[in-house]
């Protein structure tokens, strides 16, 4: 009997510890980005954040304009984004006949699936010639006494990468929507339907409310994307380490900063300024995660119960 | 029935009020379905310049030539596609097993315990960090201490981000096997171990080739990790401890080159990563829905 137990105990040991390399594997990774930051973490300490100066040569390092320049990318892309996505998952699941359904959730799917570096790639050489020879001056005619649209239109920029990610971003949420409306039981929109809703009526009164709390996840869960995309944004920002108000203007994120300077970063107090930097990026990115996780799972168990 | 509906609706103020709804309701889904042709117009626009621009570059030349230095016209890229397939397949040998070993744990014994709740979770915000940041996770676990960019390092970095998504769908396909094919196997006599093998994971075969036919897909398009981990270079390199060019990297150091050729070689890597990612992507597709 002892026997014939040892291989099950051998397997189900050996399982156990593939899976444990996943918790490890996370905090092996903050503990090493803390590690590699000490150098300016104890520089600066918290400091560090709020600090807007970035120069190699001098020695100065701070992460604000990194960190800005993330942040407005982000919310840029999801300003852009949140309607688009929402759009297309209700085209899909309230709309769409059953032969379109299929080709354009795959439409969907491939768009999610093309990969950032193509993104940023196009965004260089085919988005931002069209956006500032058209786009960008119509902004400045209509909008040009708003201080967000200053400066000269050169197509590469804060708005440039904002509208790329949001294009990354669009599938992701789509999809997530998607799956969430499919989620709403019938009976409550056929009774919609029932006292004489209009389809746009059923979607705002039921399933939106219905869904909302896993929507809000979804949003989340893109700006998880949208925080740490680099590639795509590293093409097409400009690559500067000054803060303006301007979406018109050059400018950088932790992403982006992190892809340009790393393998330059010859000092240690640059690499130690530059594990700082991913060190506040993979801090972000976890707390949203877990956020956003948490509110689609809710929804999710809602749907099923 | 419709009588009180109809005298309802014959007042002019309920018409109009009507009217007004349904044409509202015609704007929002017309918004919908132009929301949808927003979307496929720009994935058009996208794979369609990547051809038109990258479609011209192909030739046989990209598959057997090195890299002409600038100015020089022609050239291939051999040594990066060769380079992306010794990456992707060696993470494909670190993450994979490791991956559908850590799912089969999940499914078959962690199941609803709270170290099981923790491993899923932590699963699902590994598969979210930043790719970028992985990529700085490896340069500081084998580039630092070892001394040098070395191919390793690119496949250690794409097995992480693999090995999340591997997981993930193992567990979920092993969770849809009907427990009474697992309660037969094992009243047969049958040890947990061989049942889990030779039952549970056989039956969900189809469904763990589609994660990671996935996982091969998101970690092809995969840039970021690659640029400080195996670095890249423009020859041939079979050596695991030395940089190692990748079409990926290749192309975004081209791109931002100033030289037209170069440009010209990015467009047609660009073309020949697009196209593997979107055929990964619509096998998986296929197996998935065959199944179901």
């Amino acid at each position: 009997m002892k026997r014939k137990q040892l291989p099950d105990r051998a397997f189900r040991l050996a399982t156990g510890f593939s899976a444990a390399t996943i918790p490890a594997v996370v905090a092996a990774v903050g503990v090493m980005l803390a590690a590699g930051a000490t150098t300016a973490l104890l520089r600066w300490g918290p400091s560090f954040l709020w600090r807007s100066q970035w120069d190699a040569a001098h020695g100065e390092f701070g992460a604000w304009t990194a960190l800005c320049g993330t942040l407005i990318s982000a919310f840029l892309a999801l300003a852009l984004a949140i309607p688009l996505a929402l759009g297309v998952a209700v085209f899909l699941t309230e709309l769409a006949p059953r032969w379109l359904a299929g080709p354009a959730s795959l439409a969907v799917e491939l768009m999610a699936a093309v990969p950032s570096i193509i993104y940023g790639m196009w965004g260089l050489f085919v988005l931002a010639p069209v956006l500032s020879e058209h786009v960008e001056p119509f902004l400045q005619h209509t909008l040009g006494w708003l201080p967000f649209f200053q400066g000269a239109p050169t197509g590469i920029g804060m708005f440039t990468a904002g509208l790329v990610l949001a294009l990354m971003v669009v599938p992701y949420i789509a999809a997530i929507a998607r799956d969430l409306f499919t989620m709403v039981p019938p009976q409550v929109k056929e009774a919609a339907v029932g006292l004489g809703a209009t389809r746009w009526e059923v979607v705002r009164a039921v399933v939106l409310p219905h869904t909302r709390i896993g929507l809000v996840g979804a949003v989340i869960l893109g700006l998880g994307r949208a925080l740490g995309e680099t590639m795509a944004v590293t093409f097409v920002i400009g690559n500067s380490h000054r803060l303006s108000p301007s979406l018109f203007a050059a400018s950088g994120t932790i992403a982006s900063t992190l892809a340009n300077e790393f393998t330059e970063a010859t000092d240690e107090l640059h690499l130690s300024a530059l594990m700082a930097l991913g060190l506040v990026l993979f801090a972000m990115t976890f707390a949203i995660l877990a956020l956003g996780r948490l509110l689609v799972g809710r929804t999710s168990a809602q749907g099923g119960a | 029935m419709t009588q009180p509906a109809t005298s309802l609706s014959s007042s002019p103020r309920a018409l109009r009020a009507r009217t007004r709804r349904v044409l509202f309701n015609r704007f929002m889904m017309l918004s919908a379905a132009g929301a949808l042709a927003f979307a496929v117009a720009t994935l058009c626009w996208v794979l369609g310049t990547l051809i038109a621009r990258g479609g011209g570059a192909l030739s046989w030349a990209l598959l057997t030539e090195l890299p002409n230095p600038p100015g020089i016209p022609g050239g291939g890229l051999a040594h990066a596609i060769t380079g992306t397939l010794l990456l992707t397949g060696a993470a494909l040998l670190l993450g994979v097993p490791t991956g559908i070993a850590a799912g089969i744990w999940l499914a078959e014994f962690g199941q609803g315990s709270r170290l099981a709740h923790t491993v899923r979770f932590l699963a699902d915000v590994l598969m979210g960090v930043p790719s970028i940041v992985i990529g700085v996770f490896v340069y500081g676990l084998l580039v630092a201490p070892l001394g040098s960019f070395s191919a390793l390092a690119g496949a250690v970095a794409l097995a992480l981000l693999m090995l999340p998504i591997v997981t993930r769908t193992t567990e979920e396909m092993l969770r849809a096997v009907p427990v009474t094919l697992r309660e037969a196997a094992l009243a047969c006599g049958c040890p947990p171990w061989i049942m889990v093998l030779r039952v549970s994971v056989r039956a969900a075969l189809p469904g763990i080739l589609t994660g990671v036919l996935l996982a091969i897909a998101r970690v092809g398009g995969e840039t970021a990790p690659l640029l400080f981990t195996s670095l890249n270079t423009p020859y041939w390199s079979f050596d695991p401890l030395a940089p190692i060019g990748t079409l990926n990297v290749t192309l975004f150091n081209y791109a931002m080159s100033p030289y037209r050729d170069w440009q010209q070689l990015a467009w047609a890597a660009a073309l020949c990563i697009t196209l593997a990612v979107l055929a990964l992507t619509i096998a998986a597709r296929t197996l998935r829905r065959k199944r179901s």
